[in-house]
């Protein structure tokens, strides 16, 4: 056995790269339960994967036939509304867990120096996730897929000379049309999936060449030759990460300690993910809006259009802003300075556990207002609600101006040198 | 080849050396700016197939529309390049009423170019009994609602008639034209149309010029 593994073993490094990232990967010890988010993150992108080449066995991508094959395949093909609500559950889930995997890194300053390129491509994965899941929304064209549709590619014409060539152009058509969904299908199965199964590849090898960040901000890996023998660590670590440092007694092998303790949040996971799969697929018209169970119509608005509710905070700014080139920039910066995070926060300590009250206070007020945009993007539209988008996409931006402002010259508690649990 | 192998034990013990380091750097950047134009070349089919396809076109040829059953007030949809095209047969109380609320407009004479240059008037038409209008709200796409006999008025105050987009609550006067402090940008489109006699408009083409 051990001359047939070693054979395999000359020939294709099997055992070195489930050692080196994973068996013998080092990972801090003191990682809570706001780590298994990316775990779970990849789990999502399997189901979703699996489930959507299932669903394309009968999904016909053309106007006339769409909204009937997936009512068939509600219907009359076994299992399929299991698979198709695994999806859409999928979907949102997906998002869930990409929104709480983002606020951990920004908890802890998982952003930071040397992280930042591991953030960036990050942002890279959640951009093309976003246009994925647009363009998912609208394959089985109903009346919101047509009308979100709509709404988003004529974002585009707001561009300046070229913007109305343009959306006849990614519509293929004077209006949204057959052809449009036709494309939304190749790029949502084939093109889209492609590049976020690259980029979460990327984000992967970018995390273990630079080592997982921790709740206390605290390096576990230390210049070569610095640490007393007694201080490293007592596992057997790979020596790619031995060759160029010592690595401190405080660290794990993230197979099997992580990888058991992402299980247990998994089956937690499967819990919920089960109980809004079979008892609320539709989450109240959140999941699976009310009007995309009527067959799109071009000639008859919905009363009110949403986008599913991951879309919302950005669809509140968009709406916050009354100039509709000033409303698309504003929106799409919103996004843009996400990916400038790691610049903008000119702090040297990582974990809000360290830093000044301020930063707690400013990033909690970030989280609500996130929230809160969301909100009023997803309800109808009412008069105090302008308002009140217009003051909470101030409070978006202020965010990272004030943490700007602050990081510079910040006034923080000492970082252990160790991890103390 | 000649002056290459003049001196052969000077070109064996340098073989890595460029004999001529300007023809090597001549070739790459002619191999790259060669390689480039192939691969836009390449690309040419691949943005183009985006574009409508011949079918889509022939779907979005003009349209003819008999005009000679709307009633005065009424109003009649049609489909043109699968929009829906709005032409409405004012009242001449209505017409007269345009001048009133232009203050709350923000293009009351139409200076952006959402008309063809004919229909850069007070009424925007050709006629001013017919306006002609693409429905589709100038903010994102959604398609305004016709709301008249006095149930404007509830958006706009004095106002009995007009459009209402009921996605983010943009509002037109019977013209066309936006009110001032709605999400819409600019007027509603008006398409190419041109009249064959009194009873028939053509939708997607003006009259050539005689």
């Amino acid at each position: 056995m051990n001359a047939f593994l070693n054979w395999i073993e000359e020939r294709i490094p099997m055992m070195r790269v489930a050692n080196m990232h994973a068996i013998q990967y080092p990972a801090a010890k003191n990682m809570n339960f706001w780590y298994v988010f990316g775990f779970l993150a990849t789990i999502v992108l399997v189901n979703q994967i699996i489930t959507g080449i299932w669903l394309t066995m009968n999904f016909e991508p053309s106007a006339e036939r769409a909204f009937a094959s997936v009512e068939y395949i509600m219907r009359e093909v076994d299992y399929g509304w299991l698979i198709r609500y695994m999806h859409s559950t999928g979907a949102s889930a997906f998002f869930v867990v990409v929104y709480l995997h983002m606020f951990r890194g920004m908890m802890y300053g998982s952003y930071q120096k040397p992280r930042e390129l591991l953030w960036v491509f990050g942002m890279l994965i959640y951009l093309a996730l976003m246009a994925e899941a647009f363009m998912g929304y609208v394959l089985p064209w109903g009346q919101m897929s047509y009308w979100g549709a709509q709404v988003i590619v004529s974002l585009f014409s707001a561009i300046p000379v070229i913007g109305p060539d343009l959306v006849e152009w990614i519509q293929g058509d004077y209006v949204i049309s057959g052809a449009t969904l036709n494309r939304f299908f190749a790029l949502h199965v084939i093109a889209l999936p492609l590049v976020i199964v690259i980029l979460v590849f990327l984000h992967i090898i970018a995390l273990h060449e630079v080592g997982s960040n921790n709740p206390d901000g605290v390096n576990i890996k230390h210049k070569k030759g610095s640490l007393a023998e007694e201080d490293k660590t007592v596992y057997k670590i790979h020596e790619y990460f031995t060759d160029k440092y010592d690595i401190v007694d405080d660290v794990v092998p993230f197979f099997p300690h992580i990888v058991l303790k992402d299980l247990v949040a998994f089956s937690v996971f499967l819990f919920v993910f089960c109980y809004i799969m079979f008892f609320m697929p539709e989450m109240g018209g959140y999941f699976l809006e009310h009007p995309n169970f009527e067959v799109a119509n071009p000639y008859k608005t919905p009363e009110h259009i949403f986008p599913v509710w991951y879309f919302t905070p950005y669809y509140a700014i968009l709406k916050a802003v009354p100039d509709k080139l000033m409303g698309v920039l504003t929106m799409f910066g919103a996004i843009a300075v996400l990916f400038a995070l790691p610049w903008v926060d000119r702090g040297k300590v990582r974990s809000w556990r360290y830093r000044c009250g301020l930063h707690k206070v400013n990033l909690l007020v970030f989280a609500a207002v996130f929230v809160f945009l969301g909100y009023l993007g997803g309800t109808p539209q009412e008069d105090w609600k302008i308002d009140a988008s217009r003051v909470a996409t101030i409070m978006y931006f202020g965010f990272f101006v004030l943490l700007w402002i602050y990081s510079g010259k910040e006034k923080t508690k000492p970082v252990p040198e160790r991890i103390v649990l | 080849m000649s002056d290459v192998s003049v001196d052969t034990n000077e070109s064996a013990t340098n073989s890595e050396q460029p004999q001529s380091s300007g023809r090597r750097k001549f070739l790459t950047v002619g191999t790259c700016v060669v390689g480039a134009v192939g691969a836009a070349g390449a690309a040419v089919p691949f943005v183009a197939s985006w574009l409508p396809s011949a079918k889509a076109k022939a779907a979005g040829a003009d349209v003819e529309v008999d005009i000679s059953s709307i009633q005065p007030g009424q109003m009649i949809g049609v489909k043109w390049r699968g929009k829906p095209v709005w032409i409405v047969r004012r009242t001449p109380e209505l017409l007269k009423s345009l001048s009133a609320h232009e203050e709350q407009l923000s293009d009351p004479n139409s200076e952006v170019a959402q008309q063809p240059e004919f229909a850069q008037n007070q009424y925007r038409s050709l006629k001013e009994e017919y306006l002609v209008l693409v429905g589709i709200c100038t903010h994102l796409g959604c398609s305004p609602k016709h709301l008249a006999k006095g149930a404007f008025e509830e958006y706009a105050e004095g106002i009995a008639e007009g459009f209402f987009c009921p996605c983010h609550g943009s509002k037109f006067d019977m013209a066309g034209r936006v009110f001032s402090g709605v999400p819409a940008p600019s007027n509603l489109v008006v398409p190419l149309y041109q009249y064959v006699g009194d009873d028939t408009i053509i939708i997607g083409s003006e009259a050539e010029a005689s």
